[in-house]
């Protein structure tokens, strides 16, 4: 009785120029026209955005939790990367 | 709109399953932090929420319906346009809160199915009938005010996809709220009839939103685990006593009068006493013993079937073009 639904596509919203898309929830559709405006009623009635972008949700490659660790942690001791790392004295400007 | 958990049987945790990841689990939701779709999770917390999350969607989509009927009967054009935005609201609701569930692995037909077929329960309010304009209004003052007070905890629930769905709902759900409260009040002061009207919404809903918190504590076995899982933010008497406390000012500021003889303001607790919820009425509505429960999931099967076409002719077109676009 399973796999009768409509594919899913993930939506994105401009809320304004000038700001990047963000993700926002999931709508199924059959095809990229009905996907944008099955997302358009349901993520833009007050005026969330100016720009849409859906993208069917299979097309996505997503990070493993699993191996979010050996990903991610890499970044943990190198906090040399940060600009307040670094002792200046505050007599010296402009840095 | 909001249902609380209806069906309570989840079993335990299977002894299989990793105690190691159990632990783990259970102490990252014990910091607040969110568990997302591809997080191992406990089976039961994935099926609790997909009961909770899929109740409380169909309640959404259920509730379309009583207010639904009312859109052609809207006393001015001003609101007709306001309870159209506010039916559409809940279909987005619904539709939210669908594809939260989706994340945990089921699908949206067989959530649709079990609503058609009554496997799946929603908000036992919609099993009451809206007898005139009043109830419209008191529907969104009064259900929709109990909704927020339900929802706006779960805006910290501990799976991510459903508190963002739930933060959405919140923000919408304010403009029900108070539409409803400003059609009350218009009724409210307007001639002795339109009063009466008022005041008999208020009588026949008012219990019927207290019960929208579900069961005492004391008969809310799992409140506990669901608490602890952050599924579940404040239990259900809490909440009660939250809304009555806001709602009785509410009322006697339009000149209405809660239908409750045993409601006094306590000092010593600073919060209102009240009588008991009839429990016999909410347990029977529960088993699909509503006014009109039957005739609700009829006009929903029917929409859902009358429209099939509109579905069908989608899916025919994209096949079309998917044709053309290959040829």
């Amino acid at each position: 009785m399973s796999g009768h639904d409509w594919p899913l596509w993930e939506v994105f919203v401009r809320s304004k120029g000038g700001l990047s898309h963000r993700h926002v929830g999931s709508v199924h559709a059959p095809d990229p026209k009905l996907a944008l405006a099955h997302a358009r009623d349901t993520y833009t009635r007050r005026m969330e955005g100016v720009s849409l972008w859906v993208v069917k949700s299979t097309d996505i490659i997503a990070s493993d939790p699993a191996d979010s660790g050996p990903i991610f942690e890499p970044a943990e001791d190198k906090v040399y990367r940060h600009p307040t790392f670094y002792d200046i004295p505050d007599d010296v400007k402009h840095i | 709109m909001y249902t609380t958990e209806l069906q309570k049987n989840v079993q335990a945790i299977e002894t299989a399953e990793d105690l190691a990841l159990l632990d783990a689990f259970e102490a990252r939701v014990a910091a607040d932090e969110f568990i997302e779709p591809k997080d191992w999770m406990p089976e039961a917390y994935r099926k609790t929420l997909v009961r909770q999350i899929s109740q409380h969607a169909h309640s959404e989509i259920v509730g379309m319906l009583p207010e639904g009927n009312w859109i052609t009967r809207a006393p001015s054009l001003r609101r007709k346009a306001i309870l159209l935005a506010k039916v559409q609201d809940e279909a987005g609701h619904g539709l939210y809160l669908y594809c939260a569930a989706e994340t945990l692995g089921t699908s949206r037909e067989e959530m649709i199915e079990a609503l058609h077929s009554g496997k799946a329960k929603y908000s036992t309010i919609f099993n009451y009938p809206t007898l005139t304009w009043a109830d419209i209004a008191a529907i969104g003052w009064l259900v929709d005010g109990a909704a927020i007070m339900n929802q706006v905890p779960l805006q910290r629930t501990s799976y991510g996809p459903y508190a963002r769905a739930m933060v959405r709902v919140c923000k919408e759900e304010s403009f029900h709220q108070r539409q409803g409260y400003e059609a009350m009040m218009a009724l409210a002061s307007g001639s002795p009839e339109q009063k009466r009207m008022a005041q008999d919404a208020l009588n026949r809903w008012w219990w019927p939103s207290l019960m929208m918190f579900g069961p005492p504590d004391e008969n809310s076995p799992n409140t506990e685990r669901s608490m602890r899982w952050r599924i579940k933010r404040e239990t259900n008497d809490e909440l009660r006593q939250k809304f009555v406390d806001i709602t009785v000012p509410q009322a006697e500021f339009i000149g209405l009068t809660v239908p409750d003889e045993a409601l006094a303001w306590n000092e010593a607790k600073g919060g209102y006493d009240f009588g008991e919820v009839d429990w016999e009425e909410f347990y029977a509505v529960v088993r699909g013993e509503g006014p009109v429960a039957k005739e609700r999931i009829k006009s929903r099967r029917d929409a859902w079937e009358n429209n099939a076409w509109v579905r069908d002719a989608a899916a025919a077109y994209e096949q079309k073009q998917r044709g053309r676009a290959a040829a």
